[in-house]
């Protein structure tokens, strides 16, 4: 079974197409880099995949569930961390872990287990009950990740995980990320880091809602004659720029 | 079932680490009950009457005299013509004006009638109305006095019927006792509802609320969860208010406390709903903040806490009938003063719980997971 598989999926909000029949498929326990400019239409297609956004037309299935009629158990299997941080800065680090796992309808002893787990993992132990606000920001976001897969969902969905985030701290989030996918779970992240793209197993470009390329990064690289992702991008992007 | 305890625990914490908030929603309610009701008065004081006594007999100076020993009136003097009294209204100096004509006395004697002229500055409509009704009563009683002394009662005369007033079930008329309990709930719905309708845009405003919609987390969860913390905290303010109403005010509890509290109970329910279907269909705080200062005026204008519904213009009245402030501040009063029953008030339980399931159920069925 695919994770993710989409034909022709397109949003339209009025005249504007975000997204315009995009059609592609994702592996299980792999991980797919899903690129672009700002508003080629990424955050719009992980929505709708992730039952935020009721697509205008085209199909799609999570999880091996569809995206206009079986949301709900879409829900039950992705795990999703938006572009901003999204836990409860009033509550502590603790507090947002029992509150999502509750919300996830895990049993008390199982939320109890994975917050231990979660606190060892990240070595926040002596910060369990400070507020999430006073984190910096790479450890919300390792934070944000590890809720977001509290459930052990099927697919999870990365929007710009590592936005101002530090190099050191985005090497750490992105070993995570692979330890997951060697788990099983299928990731599906957005990156404006072309660095962050050689690390993925495939990577997609769109460019004005459409997707321009889908390919391994090895085999973007050869397509496009350049020695980096970057290169690739700079090709894909200007050649939109220049029409 | 088990995700609403863990939204509600979610929200018990929220609101015990917001200080600032939980002072402002329980001192704050207290405070404006107390100024509210000692400033919402009605009763018409220290109003400033001026007399046009042209006819200076016995009977004139007796007349005014009357209008001195009455602690609403303050006379401020005598004025010698018309002229001069409604120069003297138009400024604003006078609010009444007496004006005895010439030969008052001598009509009273010969003709057995006479008149009096009162002008009233009417631009405050209900003062006006209540301080003529004032002069209206001591000139009646004026009326009385010289009857019996200078008018032997004939054979065959009827004689004059006195009035006697009780006033049932606030005997003092005293102001207080009838705003109180209105202007309690009044406070239930201006809490209840906007906090309510904030709490959940403000999720949305900190992209909270879209974590939450891509959890396997349902409609009603989600609305039950958010509805039981207020409603708990609404009952607190409810129970701080009575005390003060109870303490401070002296206010009577003729009736069943138990029965206040169901409707306080139902009540709440009501306006804590109200403020999610704002939230609903509102995406900022500013947003949310107007519809529902827009509709909390509204239900307050419209619900008899003020001005009685029944001189209401028909189309108000047929608004009022999904006015639930309307309702409560009836059962409150009735509950409170007159120790009305459930039997007394059932028709407005009725109408309240139809109400509270409309609102809730609209806050359920806008609630969207989706964009």
């Amino acid at each position: 079974m695919k994770a993710v598989i989409t034909n022709k999926l397109t949003k339209k909000f009025g005249d504007f197409i975000a997204t315009n029949a995009i059609t592609f498929e994702v592996e299980e326990g792999e991980i797919f880099g899903f690129l672009g400019a700002n508003g080629a239409g990424k955050t719009t297609a992980m929505r709708m995949l992730c039952g935020l956004l009721t697509p205008s037309s085209g199909e799609a299935q999570v999880a091996g569930f569809d995206v206009y009629t079986q949301t709900e158990k879409i829900k039950q299997n992705i795990g999703y961390m938006s572009q901003k941080f999204s836990l409860y800065e009033d509550l502590t680090i603790r507090e947002n872990i029992k509150f999502y796992g509750g919300i996830y309808g895990l049993r008390l002893a199982d939320i109890n287990d994975k917050t231990a787990g979660i606190l060892e993992k990240l070595q926040l132990q002596n910060v369990a009950d400070a507020l999430t606000a006073s984190l910096p920001l790479g450890w919300k976001q390792k934070l944000a990740f590890s809720v977001a897969m509290l459930h052990q969902p099927k697919v999870v969905f990365l929007d710009e995980p590592t936005g101002g985030v530090d190099p050191i701290t985005r090497r750490q989030f992105w070993e995570m990320i692979y330890e997951a996918a060697s788990r099983g779970t299928t990731i599906f992240v957005t990156t404006h880091y072309m660095d962050e793209a050689e690390y993925c197993n495939r990577v997609s470009i769109m460019v004005d809602g459409k997707i321009q390329a889908l390919d391994t990064p090895k085999g973007l690289k050869e397509t496009y004659r350049v020695d980096s992702m970057d290169g690739v991008f700079q090709i894909l992007a200007r050649g939109t720029s220049t029409k | 079932m088990r995700k609403i305890l863990f939204i509600v625990e979610k929200e018990f914490k929220q609101i015990f680490r917001n200080v600032v908030l939980l002072r402002m929603m329980m001192i704050a309610p207290v405070m404006q009950l107390v100024l509210l009701s000692l400033a919402a008065n009605f009763e018409v004081k220290n109003l400033k009457i001026a007399v046009v006594d042209q006819d200076h007999s016995t009977f004139s100076r007796r007349l005014v005299s009357k209008f001195q020993y009455i602690d609403n009136f303050k006379l401020t003097g005598f004025t010698p013509s018309y002229k001069l009294a409604e120069e003297q209204l138009l400024l604003d100096k006078v609010d009444i004006v007496l004006a005895i004509p010439a030969h008052f006395e001598r009509d009273l004697y010969r003709d057995n009638r006479s008149g009096v002229q009162l002008m009233v500055n009417a631009i405050d409509g209900s003062k006006a109305g209540i301080a003529s009704g004032y002069a209206a009563t001591i000139i009646q009683d004026f009326n009385g006095d010289i009857r019996i002394e200078n008018v032997p009662m004939r054979k065959g005369e009827v004689q004059q019927v006195d009035i006697v007033n009780q006033y049932w079930y606030n005997p003092r008329l005293e102001y207080r006792t009838f705003m109180v309990p209105g202007i309690l709930f009044e406070l239930l719905l201006l809490v209840g509802g906007l906090i309510a309708a904030l709490n959940i845009v403000r999720e949305k405003e900190m992209g909270t609320m879209e974590q939450l919609n891509v959890t396997p987390i349902q409609k009603h969860e989600f609305i039950l969860g958010k509805l039981i913390p207020f409603v708990v905290i609404g009952l607190v303010q409810f129970t701080l208010g009575l005390i003060v109403a109870k303490f401070i005010f002296r206010v009577p509890m003729e009736g069943s406390l138990l029965l206040l509290y169901v409707f306080a109970l139902l009540f709440l329910i009501l306006c804590v709903g109200l403020g999610l279907l704002i939230s609903t269909i509102s995406d900022t705080m500013q947003q949310a903040m107007f519809v529902a200062f827009f509709m909390l005026v509204l239900f307050i204008l419209l619900s008899g806490l003020f001005s009685p519904t029944e001189n209401m213009p028909q189309w108000a009245q047929w608004l009022d009938t999904i006015n639930p402030l309307k309702y409560i501040i009836e059962v409150a009063r009735n509950t409170m003063l007159k120790g009305s029953t459930f039997a007394d008030v059932r028709s407005h339980f009725f109408a309240l719980l139809a109400i509270a399931l409309a609102i809730n159920g609209l806050a359920i069925w806008r609630y969207r997971k989706t964009v």
